[in-house]
């Protein structure tokens, strides 16, 4: 348990310290909340902005912790060899995962705590909200995001994951319907922008907040897939050093 | 009960044979070098030893168990200091050997640690503000936090200044006192022929010597002497009727000694052809090889 201990104190202490880090884990989420939530100017079709948003940026915070800022941290790590000296510890490969998944839990939880506030502060109004369906579809999502970063990082240089993992977030972003419908794509890059966990997930919180969660099926079985295969990929093809 | 023990090892890389059907041990309480030109075998074979490595063919026991299949209770009693690396560039010094000292719970104190690998001021310093020496006193610390019974230690006393390389001999030399199984691996030879009491010198993916430092510095007995930069060494080596190697104005001839009187013996062939010559004859120096001449001499042709 100390060792357990001991790494997830290392981990939140580096999270803490890594100012880029808590930029794309915070700042981005809140500043783009903050912003269009704000200003009407997104065509969301809807009656008020802030009630398209909500989901889609909870969305967007969870791939920016689990993919973005777990997959950078884990690339470096990889670069400057603190995992191969860690794994001649006693740590073990399993509760290095565990310190890893509690310290992004923890910065998850204090994302939506935040984002929650911000978007009900201005004026966001979950009706039949159904919270149990929406954490349910955020570890779900938590589990996909994981394995696309920790596929990158386990197989990239240190920069070159770093490019990567941050040119897909902005491709995500973009096509995941985050900040406007997907309907307003053209058809080939809707039909791309609806196999993507991003969409899945802003989906699957969009409904389960806003309508108890009744008309996600296909979305479950996207983001199911992602969270299946991509952890998959990861532990398959991740090298430690 | 051996605390490292390497039988018939082969690593290879495809094609690659790293390590070529190699054997060796390493006691408790002794300080094992093991050295050898680049691309020898020796960081496969002691990463096979730490756990990193899967053996292609051959056995490995640390401390009895599999190092890849018992690595975690391995890692318990097992300290390694990584040649580079190792620690995130923000971590800093103080909370670091704290981590460490956690993770493997055997009551390390972790002020004790900084102090005792004299990072004592540098506390609070991140990873990348700290010099190449402190970063491999702080990878130092990060070993004696598992107050192991094996530590393996790459290359400890690298970029390490004067001073500072005493105090890493002494900690090495204190934890050989107290009982642990060092492994040393490093390029600097001055270094493992002050503190190692065995040396394994690696060659082409096999041991081209598994010996004491004194065995080893015995087997040969070596006449250096210093004389002038014309001297013809073909003539002199013919005219003693052995090799006769050159550095500058240092000359060399080193040879099997089977009784005693052929040192002088050859002592007094150089003196007097040198003399016949009317070359000078400077620093006359009689003994066993040099760790740096073995090494020369086993590992020709072999690395960079």
């Amino acid at each position: 348990m100390s060792a357990l201990r001991s790494q997830i104190d290392a981990e939140l202490s580096l999270v803490r310290r890594n100012g880029e880090q808590l930029l794309v884990t915070l700042g981005i989420p809140l500043l783009l909340l903050g912003f269009f939530g704000s200003v009407d100017i997104l065509p969301t079709n809807t009656d008020d902005p802030i009630d398209f948003l909500v989901p889609g940026i909870l969305a967007l915070a969870v791939m920016s912790t689990s993919m973005v800022s777990l997959g950078i941290a884990t690339g470096f790590e990889r670069s400057y060899l603190v995992l191969k000296r860690l794994a001649a510890t006693p740590l073990g490969t399993g509760r290095l995962i565990a310190a890893k998944t509690i310290a992004v839990a923890c910065v998850e939880a204090a994302q939506m705590v935040l984002l929650v506030a911000l978007g009900l502060a201005l004026g966001w109004s979950p009706e039949s909200a159904n919270w149990l369906l929406a954490l349910a579809a955020v570890v779900v999502g938590t589990f996909a995001f994981a394995g696309i970063g920790l596929a990158l990082a386990g197989n990239l240089r240190g920069e070159v994951n770093l490019a990567a993992s941050n040119g897909l977030y902005l491709v995500l972003l973009l096509l995941g319907g985050l900040l406007f419908p997907l309907e307003r794509l053209p058809a080939i890059l809707e039909a791309v922008g609806r196999a993507t966990p991003t969409h899945a997930l802003a989906d699957i919180l969009a409904d389960s907040l806003m309508s108890a969660g009744r008309h996600t099926g296909t979305s479950w079985l996207v983001l199911g897939a992602w969270a299946i295969a991509m952890p998959a990929v990861a532990a398959r093809t991740f090298r430690w050093n | 009960m051996t605390a490292v023990e390497v039988a018939n090892l082969s690593v290879h890389y495809g094609p690659l044979r790293a390590v070529d059907d190699v054997s060796f041990g390493a006691a408790f309480g002794e300080v094992t070098a093991v050295l050898g030109p680049n691309g020898a075998g020796k960081t496969s074979t002691i990463e096979t030893c730490e756990g990193f490595r899967r053996p292609t063919s051959g056995a490995v026991r640390v401390l009895g168990l599999d190092p890849w299949a018992q690595r975690t209770t391995l890692h318990r009693e097992v300290g390694v200091m990584l040649q580079d690396g190792g620690v995130y560039p923000s971590a800093r010094v103080g909370e670091t050997v704290a981590q460490y000292c956690r993770l493997y719970n055997r009551g390390m104190s972790p002020t004790e640690l900084v102090d005792r690998v004299g990072l004592g001021a540098r506390v609070r310093s991140t990873w990348r503000r700290l010099s190449g020496g402190e970063k491999q006193r702080l990878s130092l610390a990060l070993a004696l936090a598992a107050k192991p019974r094996v530590a393996f230690l790459d290359e400890p006393t690298s970029g390490v200044d004067v001073n500072g390389r005493d105090d890493v001999r002494g900690i090495i030399r204190d934890l050989a006192a107290d009982g642990c199984a060092v492994i040393l691996a490093t390029h600097e030879l001055d270094e493992a022929e002050r503190v190692a009491d065995r040396v394994v010198l690696f060659s082409r993916g096999k041991i081209v010597a598994d010996s004491t430092l004194a065995n080893l510095r015995s087997a040969r007995t070596t006449v250096r002497f210093r004389s002038s930069t014309t001297l013809d060494t073909a003539a002199l080596a013919r005219h003693i009727g052995l090799d006769v190697s050159a550095n500058d104005d240092e000359f060399m001839v080193s040879f099997t000694a089977t009784d005693s009187s052929m040192a002088s013996d050859l002592v007094s062939r150089i003196s007097v052809w040198l003399g016949s010559n009317a070359l000078p004859l400077h620093d006359l120096n009689v003994g066993g090889e040099r760790l740096e001449d073995i090494f020369r001499m086993l590992t020709k042709g072999q690395g960079s």
